[in-house]
């Protein structure tokens, strides 16, 4: 077999698998054309050996003439000349014909067929019509057919075939013709699966032998591929491809047991050192350079590998996978690599880079090249790796060959150049026409630094921007960081800043310590060259602050910053801003006074915490606090909500800690800080409606991308502000140290520490937030005198202590300066000599006691005060006492307003009703003050103890006085001297006194009773105007008794007797006893026991013949039900007004119960005629009576003051009832307490019960 | 095997009989910064950060193409993550989103598929039993020394 031949075979693209004629050649050609368009027409079904899944082929071949020589000789394993069937062409009609010549050449055919043996033949007889004609000894009974078939298909009679009239369009020939492809195709596919699978097996048998001496990779490989080729003829990519990555892998796996010390011989022909390196060739389908190399056993390692994927590549191809070329490409890029390192190739410094960076080249434009803009687009995920990689070879061939400096290579670079350069060997003759190609964009770029940097460039934007498109922003950034280094060794900062800034952003938001502190140097390096000041200073400090970065290195940076601060002060520079984050950290802060609560001039210590991450000391200039003061109006208040405002009493305020050592993610987002919002309508503060608002949701929300990291300074400015605090030159030690700023607290209002900054030369590090909020107040105190009882509330008419408290506030309270009280008479301070004052801080801390000097000069008292300094406090007690006032107008149940004397209630809303409240008395001190030139005005309210109430006794015409004294206080006291005087001018009357003792103990809410007997002399006005007068001293402490007795003015009118009524029950005639049931008798005497007086002049009163006679109206009435009243209970009598003139009547009456029965009641009543008053009027009164008739029957107490109010009552009525009935009606009244006697009161009568009464009724109550 | 691998890598300690597992082993939180890094030699550490770091793209890549399918037939192992000339990285996704990524030198061909994915198993048990330590804080850096000895197991094999 001839190299030429076989490689004109191989040029020629339609490999097709042969198929030899014999014969009458001129035949065959006639049916050529017809043939070689028929054949692939139809697919037909190829049934595979070892399992493998059938396939529908299509057909194809080639026909060329039979020659011997063509069919290979035993041992040959050339498959693509291996003529897979042999067809003997025939016209022959005439048996003469076939016997004569036809017949022998047949023969001739088949014998040389069988000694090749080779049996895949078909002998075609084509039947022509024409040729029929002309001949005429045709015999029709044996054709042609038939004797070849008997003479040389034996047993396979389908080894023959008939077609006719082939060049004719008849029904006839077509059947023909498709039987005669049918067969062919059959034949072929047979001969496919009978020559492939032998051609397998001699190939496996080989592979068996790969252990033994002596086995050739090379051989076995071109084998292999012929397998390969086949498929690929028949168009069965996939098979192709199966074969050379069968062959890959076989090499991988010798090269792996290599590595693993089980190295073959064979394996050492690809251990030649690299002399080439010109990248992959993918132009062409088959590289027969190499694969001749690979023949000869002369391939180089990147020479197998090259070919195999050039083969691969070419097969992907074909099979529209040209993703999988990518992907494929790279990992053979990186493996050929390892397997170079592996088989310990030794490889020229750059050669390796500069095949790499050809064979992606190579594969990115065979990509390009097959697939459209758009494929390429979305399918950049794929290709990106070769970009990258492309690029990152790239780069290590600039570096290199000194292409990456300032300078420009010098005469090394360029000999290393040189070298790599000539490895590259010449140009491809494929490419060397076309505009680019790898091997001319590599000259190129080596060529000169500014070539390089353009392909550079352009290599790694295309990457770069490759990398985001698909979202693979870490590479991408890695990538730009090979820029930025790029940049930096060329001497251009500027341009290196951004890739850096970007990448270390994206390390910043996912925490990547090492990579942070990385970034960061190489940013510091950049910006240090650019001259930027400020933000080297800003790097200088995060790095030097880093826990990741050596000692030594932080100490670097920290010196940086001091030398920088430096110099840059002495050039008068502006001042530079850096945050504080990166410099040290607010750890706690501690005031003191702990409430952070000073008044002016108060002395104010803040004891900050600050722990430094600088890792050695640093002097620092100063340290400044920036406060913002809010003056508000309500300092007072302020104050008090300032002091309980999440402040623990020790006055510490500790920040919350970032963590010193890897940063987190985490706590660079800020947690969420929420507010309760209240909204009310403005005119009636009515809610409406309340929320949750998040205060700080710019920091939240704001998007991830342009957050603006701490790198930048942006958005960092000194609030200029009026209000500083400043320390001293203070050197800040590594980690903890304590920053003391003291201040005498100057204007008033609440100072919130809103910046902190340390002071180093030009720079000033500067926490521009501090939070939470720190305030501190300084407020400033009118001074202020207060006054108030040391007990719940002052009793008045005894002692009681007054505490007196002087806030000094801004004023100081100097030597004389006295308090000027004007007090009424009623209030009188009592001396004591023990009386001193109490000087103490606002906090309060004792300091001083000192005796208090009380002069007292009429209505004025003096009490001079003890020095004190400002904002102090001086207290001190007081005795006063307060009097009774001799007259209390009206009793304390009274409803008449009074401006000094008013109901209280204070302290007994829980008492029983009935219990009388005790009166207080309002009593005003008016106070001069030293700071002030108006006076203070203070209310004292002192409430009366004692309440009194009095009663009138009647005994016939005997009379009687109690007065009841109620303790309404919680102290008791003791009574004594008890007196009751006439203070009317009724000099007649004596008061004769029952009281045994003349002391009486009265203890707290108690009463106790006075009595005495009214005696009279000669007949007395109507009405009685007496006080009762009782002193008193508490019966606990040392509380000095009022002076003045208590007393109680009381009045009685008409208290004299006028009637007295007797009443008397009988029993039945013929019983001694009263019985249940039975009507009894009741004798009522009503016995006038004066003469005229003044109170019988009324309208009642007739006068007749020097005879006065009053009309009365009597009623019984039995509340109880014990009594049924029989006939008329009530009647109207006229009676005399002489003394002893008695009047009877008389009644029956039925007790209903047994027992002793109390009698019925028996009222008395003025009976006052209608025509006395004016009409309408009366007829209101008597109605309205009649109306309240029961109510005030039912309550017979209290008649002294229902006589009256009975009285107001109707009147009352009058106003409001308008008219009600046109029946005039007489008018009753009753009469006052006293005038009405009845013996009878209480008496009881024996009630018997009736015979026949068994029925006993008990009633338990 | 007799042989060392690291011959190839031109390492002084050439006949040290030990053959590299991984050379990085990571942990990365769900927001995608280290729990855990640890590589030997140090002094290729920076790298290796560079690395690890890079790796989370493809990862993130996958996590979205494997949310895509069916969820509870999701695989957390994630495969080859990237080839480098000289290493491998491989990841792993837990449930939770946490990350696991192993790099190996590339030198090491011999390692096998089902060999990492071990590794992994190996992994992700070591960290579930790091997350039930009550003393743990989830989030935090891992500081265990049962895990910090695992990962140091998986990473230098003795032969």
């Amino acid at each position: 077999m001839e190299a030429a031949e076989e490689k004109l075979l191989l040029f020629t693209m339609e490999n097709r698998p042969l198929a030899t004629c014999a014969g009458d050649q001129a035949l065959f050609s006639s049916v050529y054309s017809i043939l070689m368009q028929q054949l692939p027409r139809e697919p037909m079904e190829w049934r595979r050996s070892y399992g493998r899944p059938p396939k529908m082929i299509h057909l194809e071949a080639n026909f060329v003439q039979f020659k011997e020589e063509l069919i290979p000789k035993e041992g040959n394993r050339a498959l693509l000349t291996f003529p897979f069937l042999h067809i003997f062409w025939t016209d022959c009609c005439d048996t003469e014909v076939y016997k004569s010549t036809a017949k022998d050449e047949i023969t001739k055919w088949q014998n040389i067929l069988k000694a090749y043996s080779s049996s895949d033949w078909l002998i075609v007889v084509v039947e022509s019509d024409a040729k029929k004609k002309n001949k005429t000894n045709i015999l029709p009974r044996t054709s042609i057919v038939d004797k070849i078939r008997n003479d040389f298909c034996n047993k396979q009679s389908d080894r023959c075939v008939v077609l006719s009239d082939p060049l004719k369009d008849s029904a006839r020939t077509q059947e023909s013709w498709n039987a005669f492809f049918a067969k062919l195709r059959t034949l072929l596919l047979m001969s496919f699966t009978k020559n492939l699978g032998k051609f397998e097996d001699d190939m496996r048998t080989m592979r068996e032998k790969r252990t033994e001496a002596g086995w050739s990779f090379s051989e076995y490989f071109m084998v292999q591929e012929e397998l390969a080729f086949v498929f690929e003829m028949l168009q069965q990519y996939e098979d192709a491809l199966v074969q050379y990555d069968e062959l890959d892998a076989l090499f991988t796996q010798y090269v792996v047991n290599y590595g693993a010390g089980d190295g073959a011989n064979w394996l050492t022909s690809f251990c030649q050192p690299v002399r080439s390196w010109n990248g992959l060739v993918l132009r062409k389908p088959i590289d027969m350079e190499k694969r001749e190399l690979i023949q000869k056993s002369q391939a180089t390692l990147l020479d197998l590998r090259s070919y195999l994927f050039s083969r691969q590549c070419t097969l992907l191809v074909l099979l529209q996978r040209p993703w999988e070329v990518a992907q494929r490409a790279l990992q053979l890029l990186h493996n050929c690599v390892q397997e170079l390192k592996l088989l310990e190739v030794s490889v020229p410094i750059g050669a390796l880079d500069c095949w790499v960076f050809l064979s992606c080249l190579e594969v990115l434009q065979r990509i390009e090249g097959c697939c459209d803009r758009a494929q390429l687009e979305n399918n950049c995920c794929h290709t990106v790796g070769l970009w990258s990689y492309a690029t990152e070879k790239l780069k290590s061939l600039g570096y290199l060959c000194g292409l990456v400096t300032e300078k420009g290579p010098d005469s090394e670079d360029l000999n290393r150049t040189v070298d790599v350069l000539a490895g590259l060997g010449a140009e491809r003759p494929e490419t060397a026409n076309s505009p680019q190609s790898p091997y001319k964009t590599l000259n190129e770029a080596l060529s000169s630094v500014e070539a390089f940097e353009k392909h550079y460039l352009d290599l790694s934007d295309a990457a770069i921007d490759m990398f985001k498109t698909i979202g693979r922003f870490r590479s991408a950034q890695l990538l730009g960081k090979d820029l930025a280094d790029f940049y930096m060794q060329k001497g251009e900062p500027e341009k290196a800043e951004g890739y850096l800034q970007e990448a270390l952003s994206t390390y910043l938001s996912e925490g990547w310590p090492l990579l942070i502190a990385h970034t960061r140097k190489q940013l510091a390096e950049c910006q240090n060259r650019l001259q930027q000041t400020e933000n080297y200073l800003q790097t200088s400090s995060l790095l030097a602050a880093d826990s990741c970065l050596p000692d030594r290195e932080r100490t670097h940076f920290c010196q940086e910053i001091l030398r920088l601060a430096r110099q840059s002060a002495g050039d008068q520079v502006e001042q530079l801003l850096l945050p504080m984050q990166g410099f040290a950290q607010l750890r706690s802060l501690r005031f003191e006074p702990a409430g952070a609560v000073v008044h002016v001039g108060g002395d104010l210590t803040l004891e900050l915490t600050i722990y430094s991450l600088m890792p050695i000391p640093v002097p620092l200039d100063y340290f400044s606090i920036h406060l913002h003061l809010a003056s508000n109006k309500d300092n007072v208040k302020r104050s008090s909500e300032v002091a309980g405002k999440g402040r623990n009493a020790t006055g510490i305020i500790v920040f919350p800690s970032e963590p010193t050592g890897p940063c987190c993610p985490r706590t660079s987002q800020p947690g969420i800080e929420l507010y309760e919002l209240h909204d009310r309508s403005p005119s009636d503060n009515s809610l409406n409606s309340s929320g949750i608002i998040c205060k700080n949701v710019h920091l939240l929300l704001r998007r991830q991308g342009s957050s603006t990291s701490i790198e930048r300074s942006a958005g960092l400015v000194l609030e200029d502000s009026a209000h500083t605090l400043r320390t001293s030159v203070v050197l800040l030690q590594p980690g903890l140290n304590t920053v003391l700023f003291k201040t005498q607290a100057k204007d008033t209002g609440t100072y919130t520490l809103r910046q902190l900054s340390a002071s180093l030369g030009c720079v000033q590090f500067t926490l521009s937030h501090i939070y939470p909020i720190v305030q501190y107040e300084v407020y400033s105190q009118e001074p202020q005198l207060k006054v108030e009882p040391v007990t719940d509330n002052l009793l008045a008419g005894i002692s009681q202590r007054v505490k007196f408290t002087i806030h000094t506030g801004h004023y100081t309270v100097r030597s004389g300066d006295a308090l000027q009280l004007s007090i009424t008479d009623t209030l009188p301070i009592l001396h004591s000599a023990s009386t001193t004052a109490l000087v103490s801080t606002n906090s309060g801390d004792k300091l001083s006691e000192a005796p208090l000097t009380i002069q007292s000069s009429g209505k004025i008292t003096s009490i001079s005060l003890p020095l004190a300094p400002a904002y102090h406090l001086i207290e001190f007690d007081l005795h006063v006492i307060c009097h009774i006032p001799s007259t209390l107008p009206t009793p304390p149940d009274s409803e008449k307003p009074s401006a000094d004397v008013r109901g209280a209630r204070r302290g007994h809303e829980k008492a029983k009703p009935e219990v009388p409240c005790m009166t207080s008395i309002d009593q005003k001190i008016s106070i001069d003050c030293p700071w002030s030139i108006y006076s203070t005005l203070i209310s004292l309210t002192f409430e009366i103890p004692f309440s009194a109430s009095h009663s009138l006794l009647s005994a016939g015409r005997r009379k009687y006085l109690q007065v009841c004294v109620h303790n309404l206080s919680e102290v008791g006291f003791q009574l004594f001297d008890p007196q009751l005087m006439d203070i009317g001018n009724s000099s007649h009357l004596n008061f004769v006194s029952l009281n045994s003792v003349q002391q009486q103990h009265i203890y707290s809410r108690q009463v106790t009773f006075f009595l005495w007997e009214l005696t009279w002399s000669e007949e007395t006005g109507p009405s009685l105007h007496c006080q009762f007068s009782v002193a008193f001293t508490p019966v606990m402490g040392q509380e000095h008794g009022s002076t003045r007795p208590y007393t109680y003015q009381l009045k009685l009118d008409n208290f004299q007797s006028l009637y007295d009524i007797k009443a008397e029950i009988l029993p039945p005639l013929g019983l001694d006893m009263c019985k249940m049931g039975t009507l009894c008798n009741l004798e009522v005497s009503i016995m006038r026991l004066s003469d005229l007086t003044e109170v019988d002049r009324d309208e009642a009163l007739s006068e007749s013949d020097g005879y006065c006679t009053t009309r009365l109206m009597y009623e019984v009435v039995d509340d109880s039900s014990n009594w049924a009243v029989c006939g008329k209970s009530s009647g109207m009598i006229s009676m005399p007004v002489v003394a002893r003139a008695t009047h009877k009547v008389h009644m029956e009456v039925m007790p209903l119960f047994a027992g002793f029965l109390p009698f019925p009641d028996i009222k008395l009543f003025k009976y006052l005629p209608f025509q006395a008053c004016p009409a309408g009027q009366m007829d209101v009164a008597a109605d309205s009576w009649m109306e309240n008739d029961t109510l005030s029957l039912e309550r017979p107490a209290d008649e002294q003051t229902e006589s009256s109010s009975l009285r107001s009552r109707g009147s009352t009525h009058s106003s409001g009832s308008g008219e009600h009935k046109a029946l005039p009606l007489p008018r009753l009244s009753p009469f006052c307490t006293g005038q009405v006697y009845n013996t009878s009161t209480f008496r009881q009568i024996l009630v018997v019960p009736c015979q026949d009464d068994h029925m006993l009724e008990v009633s338990v109550t | 095997m007799l042989a060392s691998c690291d011959s190839l890598t031109h390492d002084a300690d050439d006949h040290v009989r030990r053959r590299k597992m991984a050379v990085c082993v990571a942990v990365i939180a769900k927001e995608n910064y280290p729990l855990y890094i640890k590589t030997v030699p140090t002094e290729n550490e920076l790298k290796f950060h560079y690395t690890v770091h890079t790796s989370l793209d493809v990862v993130e890549e996958k996590i979205s193409a494997v949310g895509k399918a069916l969820v509870d037939q999701r695989e957390l192992y994630l495969g080859l993550l990237y080839p480098t000339e000289d290493y491998k990285v491989y990841g792993y996704v837990t449930n939770t989103k946490v990350k696991f990524v192993i790099v190996v030198d590339s030198s090491n061909i011999a390692l096998r598929d089902n060999e990492i994915r071990s590794m992994f198993r190996k992994l992700h048990n070591s960290y579930t039993d790091v997350m039930c330590n009550p003393f743990y804080n989830p989030g935090e850096v891992i500081q265990s020394k049962v895990f910090d000895n695992m990962v140091s197991g998986m990473m230098v094999q003795v032969c």
